[in-house]
């Protein structure tokens, strides 16, 4: 498993990534090894405005159906629409060609609440 | 070892009806028309007329039978095998319910009839809705929505109704996480939020943790009892005490209604509203094989929102009372699938009282007869003794890289359908077992005796399972194509 430094992560298994006041969004490495193979993603509309913990969209494998939630408020601005007809990149790709929002932050804080990598990773083992 | 029951058959192939037959072949010979033909193109306008049907197949009675035959030798179900796929009450349907379904008076009935001439089936309705409110401790029914979900969404549209009245529809409704999917799909189709109610270390409701989430917004707290890990939530009086205490109502999922029938009525633990399956507890076909029906069964208090209309005796005669201004409306065409009704009515008939308290007994017995025998072979994420249904785990297999699916596609090939998989949510890799009271000891025997060879093979040939199944007359089916790539449209 692969939780590389710099991106911020949640227990729900979501990680964040600032960039200028833009945070890209999308699941770990664990997130998509649990979930299996992703046959589908649902993503909100562009302009949504969201809050953090709360669902921004759905995840779906051939075992299950998950809430995807979001790490911190703002508005959608762009979501990765390659994952429509290609929701396997989220298997093969998962901090890249997988991510799946991009918001504009509107609360830099809410970033410091959430796990470095380290944490994250303690944080899976603890699960097990 | 017992011999166990799957085996290669002489299995056919068989195509679509569409491309056997050629064009022209007939079944039957029909008589020449002793009245003269008539173009439709003189009499009809042109909008009306369809021109020659394409398409439509042509073949002969042997050609149609074997088509119909060969598909059916294809298919899997209780009457054919032991069928214990968890949360789905796969139990033996009695013939003797189909005799009921097919009489003539039954069978013949037009639902527009005037209730003078339909007070047989009217009865059937108004003493089965008894029979029914008396087995969940409930005061009124009805038996209207077609499935256990339409009976949720029903139950949920009562108690909107009930708080709407009272001035505030309020906004949510908490359900556990080991709820049924249809818990939240039903609240959602009522315009409540569903918030989603963490289990505690031991499977059951935390209740300190309901406290906290139970405020004056929440409509209700939807649950099963037993709960979908198939343990009993004890402590649901109090449970129900919590939810009361801030004005909110308690909506019980009946599917689990197998397990207590005769010991405890949902109606005495302070549920308000609950739906039954009668096409799980009331031993009518499903799956595939026939409509559902699932009954909402209220206490007084939302008993004039139930639908309409609403099956009433006055003065010995059976009639239909539409004139109810605070019912939610009617939910199903007509009196919803009374088919079903004639069948869970020969049961409880036939099974009398005593019998339905033996059959509960009787699943929870032969849950726990299971779990016993496969706990060291399996996993068992929650301990304890189970109600009618238990979960086990591929935490071992893991080890091997086998995994709940493997371990599901072993077992078509030693000939059992395989138990439900992957549900409920909070079991990482569940098996969920329900074998029923129908099924005798000895075919249990040879479902563990299956089980246990195949947590075997998991240790000593785990490849032989990614294969599985190799005796089907599909192999595995590459599931997540199947998924991306959907090819459900039939293309000459
Ligand atoms: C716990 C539970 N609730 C609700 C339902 C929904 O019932 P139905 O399939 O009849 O709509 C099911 C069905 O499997 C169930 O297991």
């Amino acid at each position: 498993m692969e939780y590389p430094d710099g991106l911020h992560y949640t227990k729900d298994h979501e990680w964040a990534l600032e960039e200028e006041g833009v945070v890209t969004i999308g699941i770990t490495d664990y997130a998509q090894s649990e979930l299996g193979d992703v046959v589908f993603v649902e993503l909100p509309e562009e302009g949504t405005v969201i809050k953090a913990g709360e669902p921004f969209g759905v995840v779906e494998s051939v075992k299950s159906v998950s809430d995807l939630y979001t790490p911190v408020s703002g508005e959608v601005l762009e979501i990765n629409g390659d994952l429509e007809s290609e929701p396997e990149l989220v298997n093969s790709s998962c901090y890249d060609a997988g991510w799946m929002i991009k918001i504009a932050v509107s609360n830099k804080k809410e970033l410091g609440e959430l796990l470095s990598a380290d944490q994250y990773a303690d944080y899976i083992k603890s699960l097990k | 070892m017992a011999q166990q029951p799957g085996a290669r058959g002489l299995v056919f192939n068989e195509p679509l009806i569409f491309e056997h037959g050629r064009k022209g072949r007939a079944g039957c010979d029909v008589p020449k028309s002793e009245f003269p033909e008539i173009d439709p193109a003189t009499v009809a306008p042109p909008s009306m007329l369809r021109g020659p049907l394409e398409g439509l197949a042509e073949v002969s009675e042997p050609e149609a039978v074997r088509h119909f035959t060969r598909l059916s030798q294809w298919n899997y179900g209780v009457d054919s095998n032991f069928y214990p796929l968890g949360s789905c009450t796969m139990k033996y349907n009695p013939k003797v319910n189909e005799a009921a379904a097919r009489m003539e008076g039954f069978a013949g009935l037009h639902p527009l009839q005037d209730a003078s001439t339909t007070q047989g089936a009217l009865r059937v309705m108004y003493d089965l809705e008894k029979m029914l409110c008396e087995v969940a401790g409930m005061d009124a029914a009805s038996l209207q929505p077609a499935a256990g979900a339409q009976g949720e969404f029903a139950g949920l549209l009562l108690i909107r109704a009930y708080h709407k009245e009272k001035g505030n529809p309020r906004k949510k409704v908490i359900i556990p996480d080991s709820g049924h999917g249809t818990n939240p799909a039903s609240a959602a189709l009522c315009d409540y939020a569903a918030v989603t109610l963490p289990s505690g270390p031991d499977g059951l409701i935390d209740l300190a943790l309901l406290e906290k989430e139970m405020d004056g917004d929440t409509a209700a707290l939807m649950l099963t009892n037993p709960n979908t890990l198939g343990m009993f939530e004890k402590n649901i009086k109090k449970v129900c005490e919590i939810v009361h205490a801030k004005g909110g109502l308690v909506y019980g999922d009946g599917a689990n209604l197998n397990a207590v029938m005769g010991k405890a009525r949902f109606g005495d633990m302070g549920i308000d509203v609950c739906h039954m399956n009668l096409h799980k507890t009331f031993s009518t076909p499903h799956g595939g094989g026939g409509p559902g029906s699932g009954p909402v069964l209220a206490k007084k208090i939302l008993e004039p929102y139930l639908p309409a209309p609403r099956v009433t005796l006055r003065d010995g005669v059976y009639g239909l009372d539409f004139n109810r201004p605070k019912s939610i409306g009617a939910l199903n065409a007509f009196w919803g699938n009374f088919g079903v009704y004639l069948r869970a009515y020969a049961y409880v008939l036939t099974m009398g009282g005593s019998g339905l308290k033996e059959a509960s007994e009787t699943a929870v017995l032969n849950a726990n007869y299971i779990l016993a025998k496969l706990r060291g072979a399996y996993h068992v994420p929650y301990e304890g003794t189970c109600m009618h249904e238990c979960v086990l785990s591929d935490k071992f297999q893991q080890e091997h890289h086998v995994s709940t699916l493997d371990i599901a596609k072993g077992l078509i090939d030693r000939g059992f359908h395989p138990p439900t998989i992957y549900f409920p949510l909070i079991v990482k890799g569940a098996m969920m077992i329900e074998p029923t009271e129908t099924e005798s000891m000895e075919t249990m025997d040879t479902f563990i005796a299956a089980m246990k060879e195949i947590a075997d093979v998991a240790k000593t040939d785990p490849e032989s399972l990614a294969a599985a199944p190799v005796t089907a007359k599909v192999k595995r089916l590459d599931e997540t194509q199947a998924a991306r790539q959907p090819d459900l449209r039939y293309r000459r």
